[in-house]
């Protein structure tokens, strides 16, 4: 049913994509972010304590008979003990000689005494945090300049990062994670509001046009405004077309009542057989006509009764002994019997006029098209119905398109006929929930089954 | 670098020839032995060396014991020469391991405060004693504290002069270890050696020649013995007693570490595995070093600041005032 629509993209699909994405893009940022504080932080705490160790070195720096020395304390290589047991190193400097440490250590240049200096260089292996600190002397024999250079390797703070890195990485993870879901969810909560909509116009029953009157959110109100629109102006076109034509056929319906019988009193005043013969022939092109008008009011009421069923218990078998006995004197002017066999007949919860109407259509056709001195059958078994007739049967190639409107057997010769029989019957079966099937018996002979 | 090879060769090849090992043991009948530098005295390893034997065989092991000073120079003179360093002196062995010496071991299932940077790890715990010639002494009381040992001295010169002994720290790396922890913890150090160089105190490189002499009475009293040394002799020379003062104790670990340039590090490794698997059954037999022990008051930590007294100006400082306490002679 669902007509060819231009796809391009999905509102839903976009709509995730833009939100995880923008999740994805404030995790990394968040990761990147905290990271890089954190080490900043961590390196700070480590120049801090190396910082105070190279201070307490220098701090015992002392000129004594003409010598520098330094009789630094126990804890200023003590403080710098840490849990992964880093390494350290440190070198001290009057001038250009190295007083004690590691000679191999690469000493900073052009520290002052104002202000200590913090590098980072790779010493045996190992990246490795210096802390250089430098002090002016004023000994017996002018100024001296101590320098102090203390390192230490970077494993507890690695090993400190690599944690805060994984719980920011957890932390980063879970954002992502609950962002995506309330992503998803909001994506498909709209696309949903949309569904919902489809799913309420799909579910409509053919001829219902109706607005839709549940509530929308109010980004739909355009949407739904112009669709509600569209429908009442459907409804009301089709209204009218149908009205117009129930309207048409009743206006044409009586003036050819009044033609038709002008015309048989005419047939008995006229003895010339050419002329009788034409007056015939109009006869049964006004009967033709009039029988088309009345159809086509029947299918009108079809149609608008299908819309709105008025339900009731109907009776099948009595419904068909009824049409049976009403067409009885039609059956016999043309020499064919109404048989008909009730097995099991159920009650059924219809319209009894509209069932009524399409029996009727279905005895019809087949009285018209049985040969003399045959039988129709009229079987109730259930809740199906069929009725078979004893004529040429259908045409297999156009079995299928009978049902459609103004279409008419090949075969049909000169008997009077709108097309509109079997549509009719169609209609109805379908308004009742059933199924039509058209077919020919092995014997000969048309069958139409109507099953509810 | 080509300079410090020749240096390092030479020094090695005058070592080799002029080196007296205290002692020199193999182990084993294995082709290229597991060459252990220890400073322990070769009967207290015995069990342990037979014990890993026993469990690799095709293993063999070449036990070679030095003072702890001497370790040292040694094996900075010559790293690839050595697969196993064991020695009581933890600074010097600390900065071993911070200089780089040492190879990391992984998954080591130690104590945390028994080892340093998973290269160094401490597998007893010994505490300095003073040792007493029972005999000697005579009637006088048995000092409990340094305070009293100084008071006895002081009381009885007679029966000390020249019969008092201690580690000459400018020889010994475990002497200056103890002195220098000694020291750290209270003045009454410096007053017990000077008193004891006012009692012209005879200098030792090592413990067992201190008990050595206690046994055959020529000292009275010996200060900073080790513990486990003076336990091991005294059970058999009933003369002797030992005392952990009781003040403060200063007690030591003996650490071993795998070189970094070792020839054969699976095997060095297994066997420091090993010892720390003894020392963690409590097994006197198979184990005879006192094991690792939490409890008995502090122990000289594992730490970078065991590296402060080996700062060349703080290290000359030091031996400077203790040579002014206890060498009166000039």
């Amino acid at each position: 049913m669902t007509a060819e629509v231009n796809t391009r993209g999905s509102l839903r699909t976009r709509l995730a994509l833009i939100l995880t994405g923008g999740a994805a893009g404030l995790a990394v940022i968040l990761f990147v972010v905290v990271r890089a504080l954190s080490a900043q932080i961590a390196q700070q705490g480590q120049d801090n304590v190396l910082s105070a160790s190279m201070s307490s070195i220098l701090d015992s720096a002392l000129v004594r008979d003409g010598r520098v020395s330094l009789d630094f304390p126990y804890s200023s290589l003590s403080m710098l003990t840490t849990d992964a047991d880093d390494r350290v190193f440190y070198a001290i400097y009057e001038g250009e000689v190295l007083l004690s440490g590691y000679d191999d250590l690469t000493v900073p240049q052009g520290v002052t005494p104002d202000r200590s200096r913090f590098t980072t260089v790779a010493y045996k292996g190992e990246p490795v945090r210096l802390a250089t600190g430098v002090r002016r002397l004023i000994g017996a024999d002018g100024q001296r300049t101590v320098s102090v250079t203390i390192g230490q390797t970077q494993d507890a703070l690695s090993n400190t990062l690599n944690a805060i890195s994984r719980n920011v990485a957890l932390l980063g993870i879970g954002f992502f994670v609950l962002a995506t879901g309330l992503a998803v969810w909001a994506a498909s909560f709209t696309s949903g509001q949309l569904r919902r909509l489809t799913t309420s116009v799909t579910r409509r029953g053919p001829q219902d046009l109706s607005p839709v009157s549940k509530p929308v959110p109010s980004e739909m109100v355009p949407l739904v405004g112009s669709l509600n629109t569209l429908m009442s102006r459907l409804d009301h076109t089709l209204t009218q077309s149908e009205d117009f034509i129930a309207e048409a056929a009743h206006r044409i319906r009586t003036p050819l009542a009044t033609v038709r019988s002008h015309a048989e009193a005419t047939l008995q005043r006229v003895d010339h057989a050419e002329n009788r013969q034409a007056l015939l022939s109009m006869v049964r092109a006004i009967d033709e006509s009039s029988r088309a008008a009345g159809q086509l009011l029947d299918h009108a009421m079809v149609t608008f009764r299908a819309e709105n069923l008025e339900k009731g218990e109907v009776d099948l078998e009595e419904v068909l002994r009824e049409l049976v006995q009403r067409m009885s004197p039609i059956a016999d002017m043309k020499d064919i019997t109404l048989d008909l066999v009730a097995q099991d007949a159920s009650v059924l919860h219809g319209d009894a006029i509209l069932l009524q109407n399409a029996f009727r259509n279905l005895i019809d056709n087949a009285l018209k098209y049985a040969p003399a001195e045959t039988a129709v059958m009229i079987r109730v078994d259930g809740r199906k119905v069929t009725v078979c007739d004893g004529g040429p049967g259908f045409a297999m190639d156009e079995i299928h398109l009978l049902s459609g409107r103004f279409v008419r057997g090949k075969d049909t010769g000169h008997k009077v006929g709108s097309g509109l029989g079997l549509t009719i019957v169609q209609a109805v079966t379908t308004a009742h929930g059933g199924t039509m099937t058209l077919s020919n018996r092995p014997e000969g002979g048309a069958c139409a089954t109507v099953q509810f | 670098m080509r300079y410090c090879a020749i240096l390092a060769a030479v020094i090695w090849a005058g070592l080799a020839t002029a080196q007296g090992w205290e002692d020199r043991q193999v182990f084993g009948t294995g082709d290229a032995p597991l060459r252990v530098l220890s400073s322990t005295d070769t009967s207290f390893f015995r069990p342990i060396i037979e014990d890993f034997i026993a469990t690799s065989p095709e293993v063999s092991v070449e036990y070679l014991v030095t003072g702890t000073a001497d370790l040292d120079v040694l094996f900075r003179a010559d790293p690839t020469a050595y697969d196993v360093v064991i020695s009581s002196a933890m600074d010097l062995q600390l900065k071993l391991a911070n200089d780089g010496f040492a190879a990391q071991l992984a998954d080591v299932d130690h104590p945390d405060w028994a080892e340093w940077h998973d290269s160094l790890f401490a597998f007893t715990t010994e505490p300095a004693a003073i040792v007493i010639n029972r005999a000697a002494l005579g009637d006088l009381p048995v000092p409990r504290t340094r305070q009293d040992l100084i008071e006895l001295m002081r009381a009885h010169p007679a029966t000390f002069d020249g019969r008092v002994g201690t580690y000459d720290v400018r020889q010994s790396g475990l002497g200056y270890l103890f002195a220098t922890q000694d020291a750290r913890a209270s003045e009454t150090y410096w007053r017990l050696i000077e008193v004891m160089g006012r009692m012209d105190a005879r200098l030792y490189c090592c413990s067992g020649a201190m008990i050595d002499d206690l046994i055959a009475g020529d000292l009275v009293v010996a200060y900073n013995v080790l513990g486990s040394y003076a336990e091991g002799r005294s059970e058999t020379e009933a003369a002797l007693t030992v005392i952990l003062p009781s003040e403060f104790p200063t007690t030591m670990m003996r650490t071993a570490l795998v070189s970094r340039q070792a020839s054969d590090r699976p095997v060095a490794e297994a066997f420091l595995r090993h010892i720390l698997a003894l020392q963690a059954t409590g097994d006197a037999t198979r184990f005879p070093l006192p094991p690792l022990a939490a409890g008995d008051g502090p122990v000289i930590g594992l730490n970078p600041a065991l590296m402060t007294y080996l700062d060349k100006m703080k290290r000359d400082t030091f031996i400077g005032e203790w040579e002014d306490a206890i060498v009166q002679d000039d």
